[in-house]
């Protein structure tokens, strides 16, 4: 499987065609990535806040699903790198007039793009897309079903590394609804590429996967036992809808359960931090005290979003016209 | 020389049914078999030379869906039944999930004569069991059985109401239908589309957990001791509920299972990168579970083995995993992946040829699958050395989604008989 999703993302020399999971691409290429963001983050507190490398080229953002900071923080990053944008908000055109996915991807191919970045409640999606794309389009997967947000977890590590130097020796815990996440699915393929000590899953059984194990965690029931030691503590966002279908009972009982608040953090190493990809439900996933307190990272994430976004984008790009001069 | 007689000479004749597997001629008078070894005296038919081939009942499909009527854009009865005449079926069911739904003896009528106008296959309508398959009202099974149904099933829509499970097993029994039953708990499927375990963990894909097979499972065998009314199971997927059904079978429960081919071969390893063509319900699921199923048709448990034939549109398949029409193009395949099991050595070929023949048709209770004196000449007739290498896009059915693309197999049909009637040759001869 990784054999494949390698050859699916990567040129036969091992550049970067598409950015569709974590799955299959090694620690350098995602130290790469990080490497890269980095040299980004400068252009964001410049006058001009752009650099050229991708002047000329196209980038369609194609969101099947809503999303604010994904969308807009891929937009700033492809407008950073002097790329021409298209937002399609195709929920409210194409597929209500029962275009198929396919037909949306040629129509927009004839206008000539270069990138689509696909976000789509279906798994699997910008493998799809990627798969009938005409050669030389890439597809960056902005979150597709329960499969993968990789962009979001490269942010999240370029978070981790700027606050802990290094992923060796780090204890990470994930908290919340992991059966759901795209995002911790992309996670732990990443910490684990990238060679942390621990990963650690803290949910109810209802949010796991059958076999969680099996992703590389070590599974959890109590918060306060997970987050023992941990340097770094990342909570995903519980979606009001778990209520229903006897994931969980209440807000209440999970926030009195799995809720991160004050007096649990101090189980956690002094240093730790506390991550969210966002939009926060304060009160369920953890407090206000912890959301704004001094170990919450959760606005850098935002901001340094762009610089990921940027050094995926370019390295993609990159491939692109090495290809067309090769 | 007098028509609709022909001799098949020197062909290694495999009827499982009769124990027989030797090199004999067999002879063929007004669509039946007349004699086997000698002819009888002073009959002089022409004769079709299957020297180095096997000789075998027509295969019987217990699952192939043909799409007619209601999606002809997938595939037509025409183009199904040819496409089944040219991989050795003779006999097909066809579930009740047409449109409009077999539950009137029109529908049935309708589908068995433009079978009889294609002329190339049996074909068996399936009543539902439920009006309009809405798991609420009992069908008119009388009517449809007088109309050429002699079972009926609910598709794929399980009956979620345990009183209409059993109500309705106890009206077909009273008119000697016999209830064939999908499987599946819709709650626990939950709108899944891959099964539960380590590779839906890592793509993210909803998954259905044994248990949706298992439960259902349990749940009949219950109404079965309960009612006394025989029950046989379709396209079972896992390895528990062969076993399960083994137990009841030890405990003379009359009760029967078929498998899906597919399920012998794939696991839930071969969707890979979101291939649609693994899209499959039930679920492709484990190793351990397509090896318990192989065994469970090896030692008998499981006694048919179907196609559950489902061909597509390119269209229904082109789309991200999950919102794709599952199912797979099988009819081709059903034999040469058959073959292959014994290739495998998973099973011995006069069983495996059982699976597809005679076992098909106790559990149907068909004269067919066999070719004693007097039955009908339903043939197939393979070569069994012949190494082909299965090209999708030149298959005869209307749909071409098969995830068995590319595969090299061993044995392919050369020649089928219906009736004494040759309906398909690969070969002239």
């Amino acid at each position: 499987m990784s054999q494949a999703s390698q050859n699916l993302q990567l040129d036969k020399q091992g550049r970067l065609l598409h950015f569709l999971t974590i799955d299959g691409l090694q620690r350098e290429m995602l130290t790469e990535i990080l490497d890269t963001a980095e040299g980004f983050t400068g252009v964001s507190e410049r006058t001009v806040k752009k650099v050229p490398l991708c002047r000329g080229k196209i980038v369609a953002n194609l969101f099947f699903e809503t999303s604010t900071r994904t969308r807009t923080t891929f937009e700033l990053a492809a407008k950073r790198l002097s790329a021409d944008v298209l937002n399609l908000n195709i929920s409210a055109s194409a597929t209500s007039k029962g275009e198929t996915l396919l037909d949306t991807l040629r129509n927009l191919e004839a206008m000539h793009v270069d990138m689509f970045v696909v976000r789509h409640a279906s798994s699997g999606t910008a493998h799809f897309i990627a798969q009938h794309a005409d050669p030389g389009v890439g597809v960056m997967n902005a979150g597709d079903g329960r499969h993968a947000h990789p962009t979001q977890a490269m942010l999240d590590m370029f978070t981790i590394r700027r606050h802990k130097g290094d992923f060796v020796g780090l204890r990470v815990a994930i908290v919340g609804d992991i059966l759901h996440s795209r995002v911790a699915r992309s996670q732990i393929l990443a910490l684990n590429t990238l060679g942390v000590t621990e990963v650690r899953v803290i949910a109810p059984q209802t949010l796991l996967p059958a076999d969680a194990r099996s992703l590389g965690v070590h599974v959890y029931h109590d918060l306060d036992e997970g987050i023992r030691d941990v340097d770094v503590i990342i909570m995903l966002r519980l979606q009001k809808e778990r209520m229903r279908g006897a994931l969980l009972p209440s807000e209440h009982e999970y926030f009195r359960l799995f809720g991160l608040t004050e007096e649990r953090l101090a189980k956690a190493d002094s240093g730790a931090i506390v991550m969210h990809p966002g939009p926060i439900n304060r009160g369920v996933e953890m407090d206000s005290q912890v959301a704004d307190g001094s170990k919450s990272v959760i606005l850098q994430q935002v901001s340094y979003g762009i610089a990921v976004r940027m050094a995926v984008i370019s390295m993609v790009i990159g491939s692109q016209n090495l290809q067309l001069q090769g | 020389m007098k028509k609709k007689q022909l001799s098949i000479l020197n062909g290694r004749l495999i009827d499982p049914a009769n124990g027989i597997d030797q090199v004999i001629d067999i002879h063929i008078d007004k669509g039946r078999i007349l004699a086997v070894g000698k002819a009888p005296e002073g009959f002089d038919a022409p004769s079709l030379n299957a020297r180095g081939q096997l000789v075998c009942p027509g295969l019987i499909d217990l699952c192939a869906h043909l799409r007619e009527p209601g999606a002809e854009h997938k595939a037509t009865i025409a183009s199904e039944t040819a496409a089944a005449a040219s991989a050795g079926i003779t006999t097909i069911v066809c579930p009740p999930n047409t449109a409009p739904i077999i539950d009137t003896p029109a529908v049935a009528g309708q589908i068995k004569n433009k079978a009889k106008k294609a002329g190339f296959c049996r074909l068996l309508p399936q009543g539902a069991r439920t009006r309009g398959l809405e798991g609420q009202q009992l069908s008119e099974m009388a009517s449809l059985k007088a109309a050429g149904c002699i079972t009926v099933s609910n598709g794929y829509n399980p009956l979620a109401n345990s009183l209409v499970q059993r109500r309705t097993l106890e009206y077909a029994a009273t008119f000697g239908l016999l209830t064939m039953i999908r499987p599946e708990d819709r709650y626990l499927a939950n709108q899944g589309c891959a099964h539960e375990g380590r590779v839906a963990d890592r793509l993210g894909l909803p998954g259905i957990p044994h248990a949706a097979e298992t439960v259902a499972v349990a749940n009949y065998l219950a109404l079965v001791e309960q009612t006394g009314a025989r029950v046989h199971f379709q396209t079972l997927s896992t390895d528990r509920a062969a076993r399960m059904l083994g137990r009841a079978q030890y405990d003379k429960q009359p009760v029967t299972a078929d498998v899906a081919i597919h399920q012998l071969f794939l696991t839930e390893l071969d969707i890979e990168e979101f291939d649609s063509n693994t899209h499959v319900h039930p679920p492709l699921r484990t190793t351990s579970d397509r090896d318990g199923l192989r065994r469970a048709i090896r030692e008998g448990i499981i006694t048919a083995i179907c196609s559950d034939h489902q061909p597509h549109e390119a269209d229904a398949k082109a789309a991200p995993f999950p919102d794709t029409e599952p199912g797979i193009s099988g009819l081709e395949t059903l034999l040469p992946l058959t073959l292959k099991l014994v290739q495998e050595g998973a099973i011995d070929l006069s069983s495996a040829i059982a699976r597809l023949t005679c076992g098909p048709a106790d559990i149907l209770g068909l004269p067919q699958g066999r070719l004693g004196l007097g039955a009908p000449a339903d043939i197939c007739i393979i070569d069994p050395d012949a190494i082909w290498t299965l090209n999708a896009s030149q298959m005869l059915s209307q749909g071409i989604n098969t995830p068995f693309d590319g595969w090299e197999l061993q044995g392919r049909v050369n020649h089928t008989l219906l009736q004494g009637r040759i309906v398909y040759s690969r070969v002239k001869s």
